[in-house]
């Protein structure tokens, strides 16, 4: 399925249409679902939350785009409630924590792996390392709130152990921001990936604001203010490397093509048909709204498409387990953190950071309390107190 | 639909993925936890919340301190009143969501009849109108001591968030007959005990025309208790094959 972002045209955007039982559609099986099926569909509830996101901070400042801006949000609105509306009742909120960690792990790490920009690489790999700590903690509260084994949600595709420890990941805002790609200079893929890991990193911090008042446990409230607070430097960092003299209209058409490639990646992957059979509707849905975009750049712009454009599709996101290359950057990288831009050994850490850090964690840190001396057991760590360990 | 314990592909156990489990075994001897402790670490950490920790909420004021003194009021002078109206609001909440519990298992049957054999869906409808009149049994016990009904009271939210497990399990058109009418089930166990408890505290406040109508409610709620049970039982044992007759 070869497509073409230029030419291509989808389905128009006047045919793009619901109804609410359309909206409400059969959610997966929690126990059932492949994993990559969960990753796919809390991703795209991601992508399709930024493009309503977006779309409405643009249109607060682009009188003359609202009109269009309105037509294209209402689908985007309904997308994203088919998407997320495929998450069951049975998956808790701490549950489905489980499942965003396992995106922010899975796909950061893929992305990385093939980012052409070797400093925007480094930025994905720096924040990689610091979600995959955080699943390692969320992991310890679902065994020790609940009893249940976080791997019965990553179903082992996914080490669950720490990565940079959260405690260490609070800096100063000033150490939050980074370099941004150019914008003419950029390849395509980086400009897609920083737009994918903006989005879902985004939709993290506000599921983790969302849902931390939602737990009775003091210990668990303050472990989703603790890593939400994370969510958002990770947002301020990953909005940072997006050249920011990219017009309106252009960031527009960008956030279009980034939903295109996101929905192509799923459709190439998707093992669960009813899902399959989302993903290549909304992969129509959003050739229709490129083209509309495009139409609407040409016109305020007067600014030719393919100057932002490719015509292909770089290769799809790759959905599957990067066990051994998140353990090597993790083996490698863990001791970095940041100053401004850069990226340095501990030792060289900014003394604004380790003040604010030392700051926060004055009274302890909740996600070192949640995990104090918690490792990873299969069916949990009361199983493996008993002195059943059939794997380790 | 497909039967709950039909086999198929769960993907929940470590089985389905042993080279996962075996990897994940060796991260887990490569890269140990950062901090020391167990699971006390964590209680040590709620120390400070749970004892500064405001109630969930209070009794409202009872109608004495209103103005106007009711004849079941006048008995509980000197006693604490709140502890009775506050359980009063518990129960009454209980049988409201009660009634909700069993309008959803009866939507399901009707819709699901095959599925439904196993039970009386005319006896659920019984079951259901008693529930409902258990209401206004509570209702009109909270106005003889001038309390206000419709107020929710401590007892009435804690048991509110106790249900909404049991709602979400009937609701999820998911879930069989068998699985929801298991919610009924942890509903009607805890439902009468409430009843009990009930009873013996407003018999110990002396309140006697109370208890006499509490106890006609003990008798129903004994009978959905034991039906329900024999409900549950009949249904796994047909899904086994290995029912009686």
């Amino acid at each position: 399925m070869a497509l073409n972002l230029l030419q291509d045209k989808g389905l128009p955007i006047g045919q793009q249409r619901f109804t609410w039982k359309d909206l409400v559609q059969q959610p997966i099986s929690k126990l059932n679902v492949d994993a990559f099926t969960r990753v796919r569909i809390i991703l795209m509830n991601g992508i399709e939350s930024e493009a309503v996101r977006f779309s409405h901070s643009c249109a607060r400042m682009n009188k003359e785009l609202q009109v269009p801006l309105a037509k294209v949000r209402r689908i985007e609105q309904h997308q994203q409630t088919v998407v997320n509306w495929l998450n069951p009742a049975d998956q808790s909120p701490l549950e489905t924590t489980i499942g965003y960690e396992q995106v922010a792990i899975e796909v950061t790490a893929s992305l990385a792996r093939v980012e052409p920009d070797p400093y925007i690489a480094q930025v994905l790999r720096y924040g990689l390392l610091e979600d995959f700590d955080h699943l390692y903690r969320y992991s310890a509260l679902l065994d020790r709130l609940q009893g249940i084994d976080a791997n019965t949600i990553t179903q082992g595709y996914t080490d669950i152990v720490p990565g940079r420890p959260t405690v260490e990941e609070h800096r100063d805002p000033m150490d939050d921001l980074r370099n941004h790609y150019d914008k003419r200079a950029a390849q395509p893929l980086t400009k897609l990936h920083a737009y994918t890991i903006m989005a879902g990193e985004h939709q993290t911090h506000d599921y983790y604001m969302h849902y931390g008042p939602w737990f009775a446990d003091p210990l668990a409230r303050a472990l989703y203010a603790e890593i939400a607070s994370i969510e958002e430097q990770h947002v301020t960092q990953y909005e940072s490397i997006i050249d920011p003299t990219e017009t309106w209209c252009e960031k527009w058409v960008l956030h279009e093509a980034n939903e295109v490639y996101n929905y192509y990646s799923c459709v190439t992957q998707e093992t669960h048909p009813h899902v399959k059979a989302i993903w290549e509707r909304f992969l129509d849905y959003e050739l229709g709204q490129l083209r509309y975009a495009i139409e609407i750049f040409k016109e305020t712009e007067r600014r030719d498409p393919a100057e932002i454009l490719p015509a292909a599709l770089p290769e799809p996101i790759a959905y599957k387990s990067n066990r051994e290359y998140v353990r090597q950057v993790l083996r490698e990288e863990v001791d970095l953190r940041a100053d401004g831009p850069k990226f340095v050994d501990k030792n060289q850490e900014p003394e604004r950071s380790l003040q604010y850090r030392r700051h926060m964690n004055q009274d302890g840190s909740p996600t070192e309390t949640v995990a104090a001396g918690w490792n990873w057991a299969p069916g949990g760590e009361l199983t493996s107190q008993r002195g059943y360990k059939e794997v380790a | 639909m497909k039967s709950p314990d039909s086999i198929g592909m769960n993907r929940s156990g470590i089985d389905m993925s042993p080279q996962g489990a075996e990897e994940m075994a060796q991260a887990v001897q490569e890269f140990p936890p950062s901090s020391a402790g167990d699971s006390r670490t964590l209680d040590d950490f709620r120390t400070s919340y749970l004892e500064q920790a405001d109630p969930i909420g209070t009794v409202p004021a009872p109608g004495t301190l209103k103005g106007t003194v009711k004849t079941g009021m006048q008995k509980l002078m000197g006693r604490h009143a709140e502890v009775l109206i506050n359980k009063l609001g518990g129960r009454l909440a209980f049988e409201r969501t009660g009634t909700r519990l069993y309008d959803a298992l009866l939507g399901k049957c009707r819709i699901r009849a095959d599925e439904a054999a196993f039970l009386s869906i005319d006896q659920l409808e019984h079951f259901r109108s008693e529930e409902a009149a258990h209401i206004g049994i509570v209702w009109d016990a909270l106005r003889q001591l001038g309390a206000d009904p419709t107020c929710v009271t401590p007892m009435a939210d804690v048991d509110g968030v106790a249900s909404i497990g049991l709602m979400q399990v009937i609701g999820d058109p998911r879930t069989t007959v068998a699985q929801s009418l298991h919610a009924i089930h942890v509903a009607e166990l805890a439902d009468n005990d409430g009843w009990q408890l009930l009873i013996k505290l407003a018999q110990e406040m002396g309140q006697d025309d109370m208890v006499a109508q509490f106890r006609r409610a003990l008798a129903e709620e004994d009978e959905h208790l034991a039906v329900v049970r024999q409900w549950m039982e009949q249904a796994a044992l047909s899904e086994a094959g290995v029912a009686d007759g």
